[in-house]
């Protein structure tokens, strides 16, 4: 993917990332109802709304590219290419899980698609991410490391941190900033002295860039030139994609610090519809094949509810397995 | 026979750390001031010039960030050798070991492992004061996922780093900076030390002194005394405090049938509070009297000299102790 993404969109693309924000949206929307029915429990983060920035982003990488998330991450393990199936079993905390059930909705892994989680405390692992990109640097490998947090992370310390430590290394990571504009449910106007966070990533002398994280064709064009100057440069980059998310930060969220009309406002511009519809205009796809698409996904979200419904509990015998390696040699 | 050599403790660190870069081009120091500076406490000085600026880096005042840093370089193939200056920093840096470090291989289902060695300057004894006094040993040692080493002696300060890089779980090692100037003989060929068994540092057959960090030269200077008034104590480092070796101390116990145990950090819920547990729950018919304890005294380590050693036991409180628990 080059620098010009719009012009040169391919049809096949066009209907696989349509497919993908497809698919997370309804997932994301089926993991809800298996909530409400207490197959899922514990915290559960929805992607709803933000599906542009985790579908323009990943697609930009290549298997190499080490990722890290956040607790809100099924939407980029979906993009990662990680299967439903062990994910829906993950949250419903089945062996059969991505992370053998140990995890839950916030800590997806999948080292075989180089997927680091799924980190939960906030701010957390954008140091994981400089030291990856780091050691990737030492080892003379060509990967990046690429970083997802939201607007609420950027006031931590350890995002200050790891800017700091990222731009003075010279270190390979794209830091994507997911600007939903609550951190839970305290407003980015509440949080933040300076709302246009792409100047934090200035002020250390990284390239940043703001985009439109509700424009999937927008957030690919700002990944695919952001991903090659990491490459060119070897140094890392701070995208942030303004973006919005639909429904309440968990499901014990009872959405009091906003208005419905500012979330009505925000679903006007949601990024599914948008594309969808650029792809019909520009003859990338049809309306018979849109529909098969949100077939095909209908059936790959029933099959990993089933997935998970005839996935087995582990025994409490393993208890305390994974606490330290079984591995004994390096 | 083995001969041996006389050297500080610094030195032993020193030549651990050599060793290690030598042995694995995936090893590197990271850590303020290791670089140019030579280290907070010269026990890198040199490094730089030998193995130059990728292998040892100096790192900004970001204790969170570096410390995630190495543990994100660990789960990428590196095996970093990171160094939080005095663990009184480490307390910056919780997040990463807590919540990153340990959890990262259980949250994953076994699929990540983090190599990352972590070292910290630990422990009283030179008049910092209460902010740079700490001994954190049984907050780490809480915490399951990590393994949480002692260096008591000069004989670990050369070998635990080493057997710390066998291991592919992240390893914290409390290195004591009140005896790095102590000069002590160890054999020539000593080197990795097994991270997973304390050692019976003084045998004996009248009590069991239970220690770790600095408590073990106090113990085994107390245990010296203590034979000339007849007394034979073993004395137990138990040095790997996380996960503990319990066998070793309950044979100890089991076969002098009385125990003191004795550490800086203060007493509530404490390493020697566990310790004291296990043996009441493995081997309480084994006792001829209670088990005793001495550790800090609960209070911020104050700066005056007199009042910093009333703070920690001292070898003359050991000896009075055991002398009392004996002879009654």
């Amino acid at each position: 993917m080059g620098t010009k993404a719009n012009s040169s969109l391919d049809a096949n693309l066009g209907q696989n990332l349509l497919k993908q924000m497809i698919l997370i949206r309804r997932f994301e929307e089926r993991a809800a109802e298996e909530y409400t029915k207490s197959k899922i429990r514990g915290f559960l983060h929805l992607y709803v709304g933000e599906e542009a920035v985790a579908v323009g982003v990943v697609q930009a990488l290549n298997q190499e590219d080490y990722l890290l998330s956040t607790y809100r991450e099924h939407g980029h393990a979906l993009a990662r290419g990680m299967n439903p199936n062990v994910i829906m079993a993950e949250m419903y905390g089945k062996q059969e899980g991505c992370s053998k059930g140990r995890g839950g909705s916030m800590h997806l892994f999948d080292s075989s698609l180089n997927f680091f989680g799924g980190n939960a405390i906030v701010g957390g692992h954008l140091p994981l991410a400089v030291g990856m990109a780091l050691a990737s640097k030492k080892q003379n490998k060509k990967n990046i490391t690429s970083c997802f947090f939201g607007e609420g992370a950027a006031a931590e310390g350890e995002f200050h941190e790891s800017l700091n430590l990222a731009a003075l290394w010279e270190v390979p990571v794209l830091f994507v900033c997911e600007n939903n504009r609550y951190a839970m449910g305290t407003a980015l106007k509440y949080t933040h002295s300076m709302e246009d966070l792409e100047k934090k990533g200035e002020a250390y002398g990284i390239r940043s860039v703001a985009v439109d994280g509700m424009d999937l064709l927008a957030v690919m064009q700002a990944a695919a030139e952001a991903v090659e100057f990491i490459r060119e440069t070897g140094k890392p980059f701070f995208l942030v994609c303004k973006t919005y998310r639909f429904r309440a930060h968990s499901m014990f969220d009872a959405e009091l610090y906003r208005e419905k009309s500012e979330v009505e406002e925000w679903k006007k511009k949601d990024p599914i519809p948008k594309f969808k519809e650029y792809l019909l205009k520009e003859n990338l796809i049809s309306q018979a094949l849109v529909d098969e698409l949100e077939r095909d996904v209908e059936q790959e979200i029933e099959n990993s509810v089933a997935f998970a419904e005839n996935g087995t509990w582990e025994e409490a015998s393993n208890l305390t397995r994974f606490v330290y390696s079984e591995l004994k040699q390096p | 026979m083995t001969k041996n050599v006389s050297l500080t403790y610094r030195e032993a660190l020193k030549m651990a750390i050599r060793e290690a870069l030598h042995k694995d081009e995936r090893v590197f120091l990271m850590g303020e001031d290791v670089g140019r500076y030579g280290g907070a406490f010269a026990v890198s000085k040199g490094l730089l010039q030998e193995f130059g600026p990728d292998r040892i880096m100096d790192v900004p005042l970001s204790e969170s960030g570096f410390t995630g840093a190495g543990i994100g370089a660990a789960l990428a193939g590196m095996r970093p050798i990171v160094e939080v200056m005095t663990v009184n920093f480490s307390l910056l840096a919780m997040d990463q070991l807590f919540n990153n470090a340990a959890t990262l291989l259980h949250m994953s289902g076994g699929q990540l492992n983090v190599p990352v060695i972590i070292r910290m300057g630990s422990g009283i004894g030179r008049q910092l004061a209460a902010q740079h006094s700490h001994s954190w040993e049984p907050f780490f040692a809480h915490v399951p996922g990590l393994i949480v080493l002692s260096v008591g002696t000069h004989e670990d300060a050369r070998g635990m780093l080493l057997g710390a890089l066998e291991s592919l779980d992240p390893v914290i090692l409390f290195e004591y900076t009140s005896m790095l100037n102590l000069e002590k003989e160890i054999p020539e060929d000593s080197g990795v030390v097994d991270i997973s068994k304390s050692k019976v540092r003084r045998e004996g057959t009248d009590i069991s002194l239970i220690t770790y960090g600095t408590g073990v030269y106090k113990c085994l200077e107390a245990a010296e005394a203590l034979e000339k008034e007849g007394i034979k104590a073993e004395v137990i480092d138990l040095r790997v405090l996380r996960p503990l070796d319990e066998a070793t101390f309950l044979a100890s116990v089991r076969k002098t049938h009385r125990a003191l145990v004795v550490e800086d950090a203060w007493k509530s819920v404490s390493i020697s509070s566990e310790i004291v547990s296990r043996i009441m729950e493995k081997a309480f018919f084994d006792l001829d009297a209670p088990v005793e304890r001495l550790c800090g005294v609960e209070v911020p380590i104050p700066y005056p000299k007199h009042l910093e050693d009333a703070s920690v036991p001292q070898v003359s409180d050991i000896v009075e102790k055991v002398k009392k628990m004996i002879k009654p």
